[in-house]
């Protein structure tokens, strides 16, 4: 129900003045709440008999002022982008494999791959990384790339075969009677229109797939949380926790919200192109057939839709 | 074998402890998640760009931050709580956005015509919303919001880092202890997961199935 006010009549004057006191109240409580947290951090900390300063007093932020602390700080920043820039590439190469594997026509093909797929997708990243850690003994980089790239692999390729189910069935057929081979037709019909379709959705994974670089911070891989709280805390000591954590709070939301940005904008992009299908990526804005396209040919393909993996 | 066979024990409690987070937090996380969402449709807009910015900025942060911020932010701060308990206030922050998308790309996805159709034989809001639009919703619902449920199953494994002794701590502490059989810990591990995720998995493409065909 994109338009809600189909459920109701226009707003008449006594409707219009509700929904004003709603909004004054609620921005009233709202603010009460920011408020009551905001003077919660910035009272003085008694520990122990000693009193410390507030959470905004400025003897907790001046570490922020030394050049060398945003080195550390880039570096860390430079090794979670690094880890992700593989790691993005790898899984979008596997994707595009495990997609053409797992829509075979060769039931040897189709069905190893599946039964592959459906065992990576059930196992936490985090398991992956351990696994690749004390089995194959990589070193903590290698570890948490390949398990990125396997598991965002899997489901990039997942989406890739529903893109190319939800295609019509005539793109294929012209593609077979121009006398294109089944393969052809599939890499070079078929294939880039799935593709473009599900640009969205494989760039929200890749978001996905940026936050999950976070989990080196258990398996000892030296990314922006591990560099920031470990490291430079334990440096500092514990009065600097919380501005850096803000300052790491900051940092990844400033790299996602572009990354999902980006995503919105390509959706928005795709959906308003050329007259092909139109993309089932945010269900909430685009148009709310597309979702229902999605969910059916993730259906009669047998496998869950590819909405939501967090 | 023998060896792998004595260590069950363990892993029982780990499984238990995965399914207690599992379960608690997704309840809970449901619940936020439906407030969520009714603040997002409401007709408040104040309470609208609340519920928005609430869900942009829990899904945009890693989960392994979320986590951190109540195992040693929050203690910092001279909350007190034991870690189980935290590692549950992090877990339902960060499903609650998703379970939220999940519920609103359902009521989404009921064509507009079929609201205009109730109205227009004479339904008002109340009989149209409980009548005709969310019974449809709930049925697209289902299926997203089982996958929403794996992969907190999967993220309930974070916890392990974070001095909770679910599936993933007991596998790490198995390991360390048996070196000569990490393989096998290992693998006994995943099947576990996939013990879990596999059949919701599975429900969830039946039920996918079973009510797109009927609507």
């Amino acid at each position: 129900m994109s338009a809600t006010n189909v459920l109701f009549d226009a707003p008449g004057p006594r409707a219009r003045r509700a929904s004003l006191i709603g909004s004054v109240v609620s921005l009233a409580a709202i603010a009460a709440g920011a408020a009551w947290i905001i003077w919660i951090l910035a009272a003085p900390r008694v520990s122990g008999g000693i009193t410390l300063p507030g959470m905004f007093d400025a003897s907790r932020w001046d570490i922020l002022t030394d050049p060398q602390v945003w080195g550390f700080i880039g570096t860390g920043v430079a090794a979670t982008l690094q880890a992700a820039a593989v790691a993005a590439a790898g899984a979008v190469a596997l994707g595009v494999v495990l997609s053409l594997l797992r829509s075979s026509r060769l039931p040897w093909v189709r069905i190893p791959t599946a039964i592959l797929l459906e065992f990576f997708r059930g196992m936490p990243v985090l398991l992956m990384m351990l696994f690749i850690l004390l089995v194959a003994s990589t070193g903590a980089f290698w570890a948490v790339v390949l398990a990125l790239i396997v598991y965002n692999g899997t489901l990039i390729g997942e989406a890739l075969r529903a893109g190319l189910a939800a295609l019509p069935r005539g793109q294929r057929e012209a593609a077979l009677s121009l006398g294109m081979r089944e393969f052809q037709s599939k890499l070079l019909v078929e294939f880039p229109q799935a593709f473009r379709q599900m640009l969205p959705i494989i760039v929200a994974q890749l978001v996905v797939l940026l936050k999950d670089t976070s989990l080196g911070y258990i398996v000892g891989y030296n990314e922006i949380i591990r560099s920031n709280m470990n490291n430079l805390a334990s440096f500092f000591g514990n009065r600097y926790l919380f501005t850096l954590f803000v300052v790491t709070l900051v940092i990844y939301l400033t790299i996602n919200l572009l990354l999902s940005w980006l995503a919105r904008w390509l959706s928005w992009r795709t959906a308003s192109g050329s007259g092909t299908v139109a993309a089932g990526a945010d269900p909430g804005t685009a148009d709310p057939t597309s979702a229902i396209r999605l969910v059916q040919a993730a259906s009669t393909a047998h496998q869950p839709g590819t909405g939501t993996h967090l | 074998m023998t060896q792998l066979w004595s260590l069950m024990p363990e892993f029982w409690e780990g499984l238990r402890m995965t399914v207690l987070l599992l379960a608690v937090s997704g309840g809970l996380s449901l619940v936020l998640g439906t407030v969520i969402t009714a603040l997002r449709i409401s007709p408040v807009p104040v309470l609208r760009w609340f519920a928005a910015i609430w869900t942009e900025v829990a899904r945009n942060t890693p989960l392994t931050l979320v986590f951190f911020f109540t195992a040693f932010v929050l203690p910092m701060l001279g909350v007190r709580a034991p870690f189980l308990l935290l590692a549950l206030v992090a877990l339902t922050y960060y499903t609650s956005p998703f379970v939220a998308e999940a519920l609103r790309s359902g009521i989404n996805g009921v064509p507009v015509g079929q609201a205009e159709a109730a109205r227009s034989i004479g339904l008002g809001f109340g009989q149209t919303v409980t009548l005709v639009v969310l019974p449809q919703a709930f049925r697209m619902t289902i299926p997203p919001l089982i996958n929403v449920y794996i992969a907190l199953t999967k993220n309930t494994s974070v916890a392990g880092g974070f001095f909770v002794v679910e599936m993933f701590a007991t596998t790490r502490q198995l390991v360390n202890d048996n070196g000569n059989i990490v393989l096998p810990l290992l693998l006994v591990a995943a099947a576990l997961y996939l013990v879990v995720t596999v059949p919701l998995g599975f429900a969830a493409v039946q039920l996918e199935k079973r009510w797109v065909v009927s609507r």
